[in-house]
Order: structure tokens, then sequence, then C-alpha cells
């Protein structure tokens, strides 16, 4: 299913998203549901908006001061900090649909 | 203080287990010490039931009192919340965090705004409160309300594990912690959480009996402890939560030798001549109009006299009213209220529930330090809450009272047709004295009495006195006790006019009786002299024949010496004669 509605989508979303996107993932060093959650989240990212985002991966391992600022709780976090408002998606985002509904890409459709 | 302490370490020695003290009033007596060291606590309860504020008062008591830095993740409130709503309990939460204390972490959570997709953990809450906990070496964490997590987070199957871990987590990690939940239906906590937190379990609990709200707290479970298991009531006041133990209180108060005066001379009489001890406990009671408010305004005025501070709580008269109404019997109040050594703390009863009003009596008492305190009446304060309550209530007080050797007067107002023994049963094994006022009907009139009930350690009297009331204040008057029962008011003045009459009567006969018999005896007297006349008369016939006699002889012996000289020669020759006689019988 998500599958055939990606390309339909795409173009919508690349019209209306001229603005850049910056996104955020929140890990916990390598464990498997962080090296996952990043893989599918470029996935997706490449496929919607090529060229107009960036992802920013922070490990809570390393950092732990960071998890406060953007609440973090759930390991993996998305946090969408641009386009405004804030969004959040946890989990290894094993599910594309919910991402897009998340972080708000599908609101094109 | 010094017993408390050592029971607290004989029950940790039993039981091994070592317990964090919270510093919270009363809690740590009930817990035998404090919660479980190194182990989560939970606790539970209703909304506005002080759960988020006895977690506070749990991490800022051990952050100022007994230097364990804390941690309090809130879920709920954000950090300003936080510090302003304890700041009105003068808690300086800002000031903690600002000298690393304390360290508050507000965590968000909208809940629907967060997007599940796949699976995950809790990681980062872990890492948050890690890191918060090494940042200042704490030794303490409250999570309020850990449940707001079962809004935010839609997947309950990891939530619960995640939780699980956490508790477990937080063992490791050694810190004692505190876990608020809200109250739930059919368990405990709405979620269940008990099932997680299996050390310590305290329940609180916000009730509204007759219209008065009452604030309880229960240690439903505490494992390996003893503990109270009783419900106590507890409240917030100025300084914070405090438990209000019954059970816990001992009775190892110290007592003085020392008596104290009550301002009514017959009274101090009947208490073996110099009132009542310091530091007792005194009982008033009385039905309505029998002069309870006078005897203890008599015994507040006499601490004023001395000197001492007297604190006067009222809960039916405005301190106005009762100035101005003693003044009527010659009792000028006025002066004291005016100098400072009185103090009235005048409140209706149902101005607010019993542990309220408790709360404010000990804080007046605290900050105003009296030697005399004085309830009018005890009885409307009780009736401000359920009975059982009531008794607890003015245990603490006397306890409280006692252990500071204040001497204490309770106004009983004791509902007429009532049996003045019976309802006030309850309250009178408390107390070390019981004074009582009553009425006595008849010859159409009303009038007062007066006696001592029971008063513990001293000599007092078994009488009955009459208690007048007059401009001059009160005058105790030895009723008149005769066969026809007591006497009292006008038919004891009756009585003594009788006695009076019959005194006098009594003393005229024996007046006359005496005149009598002087009469008599100055007859008798009479008597005496005419025989004595009578005889000294015949004493002197008797000496006046003595004298006749003798002379009568001397006067023949002179004749008969008379005779002979005349017969001289005769005698010569006779004697001649008889010499040659003589002198031939000789030779």
């Amino acid at each position: 299913m998500p599958r055939k509605a990606l390309p339909r989508a795409a173009a919508a979303v690349r019209r209306q998203t001229a603005k850049f996107w910056q996104l955020r993932l929140y890990v916990m060093d390598q464990t498997p549901n962080s090296t996952a959650a990043l893989a599918s989240l470029r996935k997706i990212c490449e496929q919607r908006l090529k060229g107009h985002y960036r992802i920013r991966v922070i490990d809570l391992g390393k950092h732990p001061q960071l998890a406060r600022g953007d609440q973090i709780l759930a390991i993996p976090t998305v946090v969408r900090l641009l386009p405004s408002p804030v969004r959040t998606v946890i989990g290894n985002l094993a599910d594309p649909e919910r991402v897009l509904v998340g972080l708000d890409l599908r609101a094109a459709d | 203080m010094k017993k408390k302490t050592n029971g607290r370490q004989s029950v940790s020695r039993v039981t091994l287990l070592p317990k964090c003290p919270t510093g919270i009033q009363g809690l740590d007596e009930i817990t035998g010490g404090g919660l479980p060291r190194g182990r989560p606590t939970l606790v539970c309860g209703g909304a506005g039931c002080g759960k988020t504020l006895l977690a506070t008062e749990f991490l800022i008591r051990g952050a100022t009192v007994f230097g364990e830095p804390g941690v309090l993740m809130a879920f709920e409130e954000t950090e300003a919340e936080l510090k302003a709503n304890v700041a009105s309990l003068g808690f300086d939460l800002a000031g903690l965090v600002r000298r690393k204390r304390i360290v508050i972490d507000y965590v968000h959570l909208e809940p629907g705004q967060i997007q599940e997709s796949g699976e995950y953990d809790l990681e980062g809450l872990f890492v948050r409160l890690n890191h918060a906990i090494d940042s200042i070496g704490a030794k303490r964490v409250v999570l309020d309300t850990l449940e707001a997590l079962f809004a935010g987070l839609r997947n309950e199957a990891i939530l619960r594990a995640e939780l699980r871990r956490l508790f477990r987590w937080l063992k490791v990690k050694g810190v004692t912690a505190v876990i608020t939940a809200e109250r739930g239906r059919e368990q405990l906590t709405r979620h269940g959480l008990e099932e997680y937190v299996s050390d310590c379990v305290i329940l609180l609990d916000h009730r509204v009996n007759d219209q008065i709200a009452t604030r309880h707290l229960r240690v439903v479970k505490y494992r390996g402890a003893l503990h109270g298991t009783n419900e106590f009531p507890f409240l917030i006041g100025a300084e914070g939560l405090s438990v209000l133990p019954i059970t816990s209180l001992g009775l190892d108060h110290k007592v003085s030798n020392e008596r104290i005066g009550t301002g009514i001379p017959r009274l101090d009489a009947m208490l073996g001549g110099r009132g009542f001890f310091r530091g007792s406990s005194i009982l008033l009671t009385g039905t309505p109009g029998t002069g309870k408010t006078i005897v203890a305004a008599n015994i507040a005025h006499a601490a004023c006299l001395r000197g001492e501070r007297c604190l006067y709580f009222s809960f039916e008269e405005s301190p106005d009213q009762i100035v101005r109404n003693l003044q009527s019997i010659g009792l000028r109040l006025e002066p004291f209220v005016k100098s400072g050594l009185l103090r009235f703390h005048s409140a209706r009863p149902s101005l607010y529930g019993l542990e309220r009003h408790l709360a404010t009596m000990f804080q007046e008492i605290d900050q105003f330090g009296p030697r005399v305190v004085v309830v009018d009446p005890i009885t409307s304060l009780m009736d401000a809450g359920p009975k059982f309550e009531s008794k607890a209530m003015v245990t603490r007080l006397v306890d409280f009272l006692k252990a500071q050797l204040i001497t204490s007067l309770f106004v009983s107002l004791t509902q007429g047709g009532h049996a003045l023994q019976q309802s006030e049963a309850a309250m009178s094994s408390l107390m070390d004295a019981w004074l009582l006022l009553q009425d006595f009907q008849g010859n159409g009139e009303r009038n007062r009495v007066l006696y001592v009930l029971k008063a513990r350690g001293m000599a007092h009297s078994n009488q009955i006195r009459e208690f007048l009331i007059s401009s001059r204040g009160i005058d105790l008057v030895d009723a008149y006790i005769g066969p026809s029962g007591v006497l009292t008011g006008s038919a004891r003045a009756a009585q003594t006019a009788r006695e009076k009459a019959e005194a006098l009567a009594g003393q005229l006969e024996a007046a006359r009786r005496k005149r009598e018999l002087e009469g008599t005896r100055q007859a008798l007297e009479r008597q005496i002299s005419g025989l004595r006349s009578e005889y000294e008369a015949s004493a002197v016939e008797l000496r006046q024949i003595d004298e006749q006699v003798r002379t009568q002889t001397c006067l023949l012996t002179t004749g008969r010496t008379e005779l002979g000289r005349l017969r001289q020669a005769d005698v010569e020759a006779a004697a001649g004669a008889r010499n040659g006689t003589v002198h031939r019988r000789a030779t």
C-alpha cells in the first residue's frame, strides 16, 4: 500500500516543501532499533524530500544531557524541528505509513 | 525524643532494613524511621490529596536536613509551577535548584502528539534520569506522576516492560525513590503500578465527612518492616505536610512538682491549698450557664498576674465579648491583652477541619510560647469532626502541651440531660484534674455548685462548694448538706438563718440557766457565811469558857495559899512536929 502511494504523493510534497526539513534522530549506541530507525528514516527522506532535508543523529549514550532539550523519553525518537511545528515520532520506524503521518508528510495527499 | 530514637534503632536492628528518613512530621514515626532506603516507594491517592507535596517535601527535607540531593522528575507540573507551589509552604525549591541540591526535570508529554512507529524503549527516560542523578550525586528520586506515560504512549506492552525495568534500575542505582500515582477504582493505582513497586505503598486519601474534609495517610504495605497500619490524619500546614500519629506518641513527658494557683483562693484550698500542678491538663465541665468561662478566665488572669503568658482559644465568643463580659464580674483582662501576656485566638469550629484547627493551635502555641493554654470550649471543636477523630485530636493536643509543661484547661460543655460522667468519660481519662460545675434547682431558683471530681497526685477536697458570681468575682461557699440533700442559694441562706436562730435561743437559755445557778450559788454562799459566823460565835464562847475555868482555878490556888499563910504558926508547928517525925523516920 504505501509503496503505491509514494510516487503519487512525491510530486505534491516536493511542490510545497521548497522549505528545508531539519530532522533529529535520537539513538542509544548501536542498538538494533537505532540502526533500523536511521535506515528507515533515510529511505523515507530520500524518497520524499530529496535534497531538502538534513538528519542529525544524536547518540544519547555520548550526550545524555541532550535528551532533556527535546523532551526525549523513548529511543529511537525522530524530532522534526523544521518546518514548525515540532513533531515527534518514536520507534524503530518499521511502519513507514505512521512515520509519514507523524512527520506530517502525508498531509499533501 | 530519646526513647523514640531508641525504638527506631531497635526496629531497624530487628528488620535489618535501612531506612531513609523523610523528615516529614510524623511519617517517620509511623514507618519506624522512614522509607525503605534504596528502594522505590509508591504514593497513591486521588486528586488533590497531597501526593506531589509529600514527594516534594521528601526531596526538600532530604536536601536540606539529611544532606541527600534529589532529582524530581515531574510529568505534570513544570519547574516554575512546582517552585511556586511549594514556595507558599516556605520551601525554597528555587534556591535548592540553584545550589544544585535538587534537579527538576520536567517531562512534557502531550497525549496523542507522539506518533509511534515500530518498537522502541524508554531509554531516553533512563538517560535523562541517570544524567540528572549523576550530575548532583542524588540519593533521592521522585517521579511525579509516572502514569502520565500511559496517557502519552500507546503501546502498553512496551510501557509496562519498561516500567518494570525502570524500577529494577532504580534499585540497582541505589536511590530511594518515591513514585506517585493516581488512585484507581478497583486497585490502588489506575494503571496498576503497585504491581511493580512492592516494597512500600502509602495511600493518601481526602475524605469529606459532615462537610468537613480531612486528609488521611495509611501505610498499606511496608515489606520487611513494622509500621503503623492505621489511617492517620495529616494536614498540609504552613510548614509542609504533617502526619499526626496518635499511637506513636510516647508517655514519657517530664512532670513538674510546681503548683500554680487558679486565681480562686477557695478553689486552691480545695486542691490541697496550692492549686494545680504545672503542666497538668485540667478538664472543666459544666452544663450551660454554670460559669465555665468565668473559671477559665480566672485561671488565665491568675497566670497573667504571675507574669506568665496565656493563650486563650475561644471557639464560641469573640475576644472582645469575653473581655467585656468578665469586666462585669470585676475581672479585668484588657491590660493583659494590651501588654501581650494574654492572647486570644478565636475561630469558628466549622471554619475548617479538625486537623487544620489542630495545626493552627500548634502553630499559635509554638509562636506565642504560653505557660497556660485555655481551650474554651473543646466540645464545640470536637463537633468539627467524627467522634473518634476528635478524641485522637484531644489526645494529641494534650500530649503536645504536656511535653512542653504547659498547663492546659479544657472547657467542656455538657449537653443538658446528659449524664455528666458519661459524656466526658472518653476525654476525662486524658485529664489530670477534673472540675465539675453543676446546676442545682429547687425553691424556684438555680444555683451553681463546683466540685473537684478528680485531681491526680494531690490531696483534694471531696466537698461540694456553692459557686457564687458577683460583681466582685467568684466566691466559693460551703454548701449546706443536710438530711434533705444539698442546700444552695436561698435554701442554704434559710438554713443558715435557722441555725443562727437556734444558736441564739440556745445562748439565751444558757444565760438564763447560768443566772439561776448563780443565784443558787449566792444563796448557798450566804448560808455558808451564816453558818460560819455561828461557828465563829461558838468558838468565841468556847474560848470564854476556857478562860473562865482557868481564872477560877487560879483563884482557887491563890486562895489556898493565902489561907496557909494566915495559918503560918500552926503550919510551922505542924511542920516541926512533922519534921521531927520526919527526922526520926529519917534516922
